[in-house]
C-alpha cells in the first residue's frame, strides 16, 4: 500500500517538476500551436497539389490520345513528365532530408519556420494524395464519364460534377490515413530548429533531465489528436453515405 | 443531302489498334426515322453508335450531323452532342446526385435553362415515365428498369434532335424489359429521330422505319422491317435470323 501512495507522489513530484515548475507546460501548448498550424497549412497544400497532379495524371494516361491540339497534347505531355519526376523524387527521398534541403539551401531567406515547414511536408504529401486521388479517379466507371460527356458537358464540367466528388468519397479512408501519417510526421521539424510539439517535450527533457513525463505528454497528445481526428472523419464518412445510401 | 436528313455517314472506319471494328459504313438517318441496328455481338453496332457522337473518334469517314462535319477536329463536339441523347447499356446514372439533379444538371452546367425551368421539364418527363415520386431518391435506390427510364429522361431532357440507344435492355432483368421498351417506343410514336442497337427483335418488328444488319464491321443489309424479316436476301443475315427467332 505504502509503495503505491510513495509511486504516486513521485509522479506528482515528477509531473510538478517537468511541466509546473517554470511554467515549462506553456512550451508544450505553444508546440502543439505550431504542430497544429504547420500539418493544417501542409493538409491544404497536399489536397491542391494532390488532386492537381491526380488530374494531370490521370488525364494523360486516359485521354491523350483524345486530345487533338497539338499544342495542348505535348504541353499535357509535358506536365506528365514533370509530375512523374515529382512523384519519383518525393517519394523516393526521405521527408527530413527534403525539409532540410528546403530550409537550408532552398529558401534560405525565408524568415518563417512555419511557413518553411508547411510548404516542405505540404510538397511531400501532395505525392501521395496525388496517388490516393488518381487511384479513385481510376477507380470510377468509365460510363459515368461518357455518360456526362454525351450529354455535351466538358471535360472539366464532368471532371469537377461528376468524376471527382465520387472520386474522393471512395479515398476519403486512404486520405484520412495519409492526414494522420502527416501529423505524426511534422515532429521532425525539430531538424530545422522549428519548436513543435515534440521539440517542445525534448526541450523540457534537456532542462529536466527526465525523459518519462515529457516523452509520454507528448505522445498522448498526438494520440489524442489523431483519435479527434478519425472521429471527425468517421462522421464525414457517415454522412456522405447518406447522401447517396 | 436533302434537308431532311439528320445524320449522313460516308466511309466510316474504326480500328481498335490492328482491330478494324468498322470497315466502311455508308448510311443516313432521317428526320423521324427509327433506325434499329442488329447484328452478332463484335459485328461493330455499338462502335457505329458510339462514333455517331464521337464517344469513339472514327478511324476514317465522315459523320455529318445537321450538315455539319463533326468528325472534323475544329468542330466543338460537345454543342453538337448537347443535340444527340445517349442511352447506355449500363444505364450510366451518375451516382453522387438524386434523380432529379441526373436529369437537370447538364441543361442547368450548359446554360440551356435555368435550374427553375429544368425542373419543371424533368418533373413533366418523370411524369411520362411514372417515376416523379422518385426525384429525390439516388440511382442506387432504383431497380434496373427504373434507372434506365430516368436515363432516356436525362437525355431527353436536353431536347435532343436525335437519340442514341445502345442496347437499352440487355442489362435488365427480363421483366423489366418491357417497361423501357414501351418508354421508347412512346418516344418513336411522339416522332423523335432514334437509332437504336438492340437484340429485341420484337421491338425491331413494331416499332423500327428501317432495319439495319451490320456484320464484320459492315452494314450487310438494311431495309424496311417487314421485308427485313419475311425475306431477308443476304445469307449471313438468313442465318442470323434463323438463330434468334424461335
Amino acid at each position: 500500500m505504502n509503495s503505491i501512495i510513495n509511486m504516486f507522489n513521485d509522479l506528482k513530484e515528477e509531473f510538478i517538476f517537468n511541466f509546473i515548475d517554470g511554467n515549462r507546460w506553456k512550451w508544450l501548448v505553444d508546440g502543439l500551436g505550431v504542430t497544429l498550424q504547420v500539418t493544417f497549412f501542409s493538409v491544404l497544400l497536399g489536397i491542391v497539389l494532390g488532386i492537381v497532379l491526380a488530374l494531370i495524371r490521370s488525364t494523360h494516361d486516359t485521354n491523350i490520345s483524345t486530345i487533338s491540339n497539338p499544342i495542348a497534347r505535348n504541353l499535357l505531355k509535358f506536365a506528365n513528365t514533370i509530375a512523374k519526376i515529382y512523384l519519383t523524387v518525393i517519394r523516393g527521398t526521405p521527408v527530413v532530408v527534403q525539409l532540410m534541403l528546403i530550409y537550408y539551401v532552398i529558401l534560405v531567406s525565408v524568415d518563417s519556420k512555419i511557413l518553411v515547414a508547411s510548404l516542405a511536408f505540404g510538397i511531400n504529401s501532395g505525392a501521395y494524395v496525388a496517388e490516393i486521388v488518381r487511384s479513385g479517379i481510376m477507380s470510377i466507371d468509365k460510363g459515368q464519364f461518357e455518360a456526362g460527356r454525351s450529354l455535351g458537358l466538358s471535360y472539366t464540367q464532368t471532371m469537377t460534377k461528376i468524376i471527382i466528388p465520387q472520386a474522393l468519397k471512395n479515398v476519403l479512408p486512404a486520405l484520412a490515413n495519409e492526414f494522420i501519417v502527416l501529423l505524426k510526421e511534422t515532429s521532425v521539424s525539430g531538424y530545422v530548429a522549428l519548436q513543435d510539439l515534440t521539440k517542445a517535450g525534448d526541450l523540457i527533457r534537456s532542462r529536466t533531465y527526465s525523459a518519462f513525463m515529457p516523452l509520454i505528454a507528448v505522445a498522448l497528445i498526438y494520440l489524442v489528436l489523431v483519435l479527434f481526428f478519425t472521429k471527425l472523419v468517421e462522421i464525414l464518412e457517415r454522412r456522405l453515405r447518406n447522401s447517396d445510401h | 443531302m436533302t434537308t431532311d436528313t439528320i445524320i449522313k455517314v460516308s466511309g466510316l472506319k474504326k480500328s481498335f489498334k490492328k482491330l478494324d471494328v468498322l470497315k466502311g459504313i455508308d448510311t443516313e438517318i432521317k428526320k423521324g426515322e427509327v433506325v434499329v441496328v442488329i447484328g452478332p455481338s463484335g459485328s461493330g453496332k455499338s462502335t457505329f453508335l458510339r462514333c455517331l457522337n464521337r464517344l469513339e473518334e472514327p478511324t476514317d469517314g465522315v459523320i455529318e450531323f445537321n450538315g455539319v462535319n463533326i468528325t472534323d477536329k475544329k468542330v466543338n463536339i460537345n454543342k453538337h452532342r448537347e443535340k444527340m441523347g445517349m442511352v447506355f447499356q449500363q444505364f450510366n446514372l451518375f451516382n453522387n446526385h438524386t434523380i432529379l439533379s441526373n436529369i437537370t444538371l447538364a441543361p442547368v452546367s450548359l446554360g440551356l435553362m435555368t435550374k427553375k425551368e429544368a425542373e419543371l421539364k424533368a418533373f413533366e418527363l418523370l411524369e411520362k415515365v411514372g417515376l416523379s415520386e422518385k426525384a429525390n431518391a439516388y440511382p442506387s435506390q432504383l431497380s434496373g428498369g427504373q434507372k434506365q427510364r430516368v436515363a432516356i429522361v436525362r437525355a431527353l431532357a436536353m431536347n435532343p434532335e436525335v437519340m442514341l440507344f445502345d442496347e437499352p435492355t440487355s442489362a435488365l432483368d427480363p421483366e423489366m424489359v418491357g417497361e423501357v421498351l414501351n418508354v421508347m417506343k412512346e418516344l418513336a410514336e411522339s416522332g423523335m429521330t432514334m437509332v437504336v442497337v438492340t437484340h429485341e427483335m420484337g421491338f425491331a418488328k413494331e416499332v423500327a422505319t428501317r432495319v439495319i444488319f451490320m456484320d464484320e464491321g459492315v452494314i450487310m443489309e438494311e431495309n424496311n422491317p417487314d421485308e427485313f424479316f419475311s425475306n431477308p436476301k443476304n445469307p449471313r443475315l438468313k442465318e442470323f435470323l434463323s438463330k434468334v427467332l424461335i
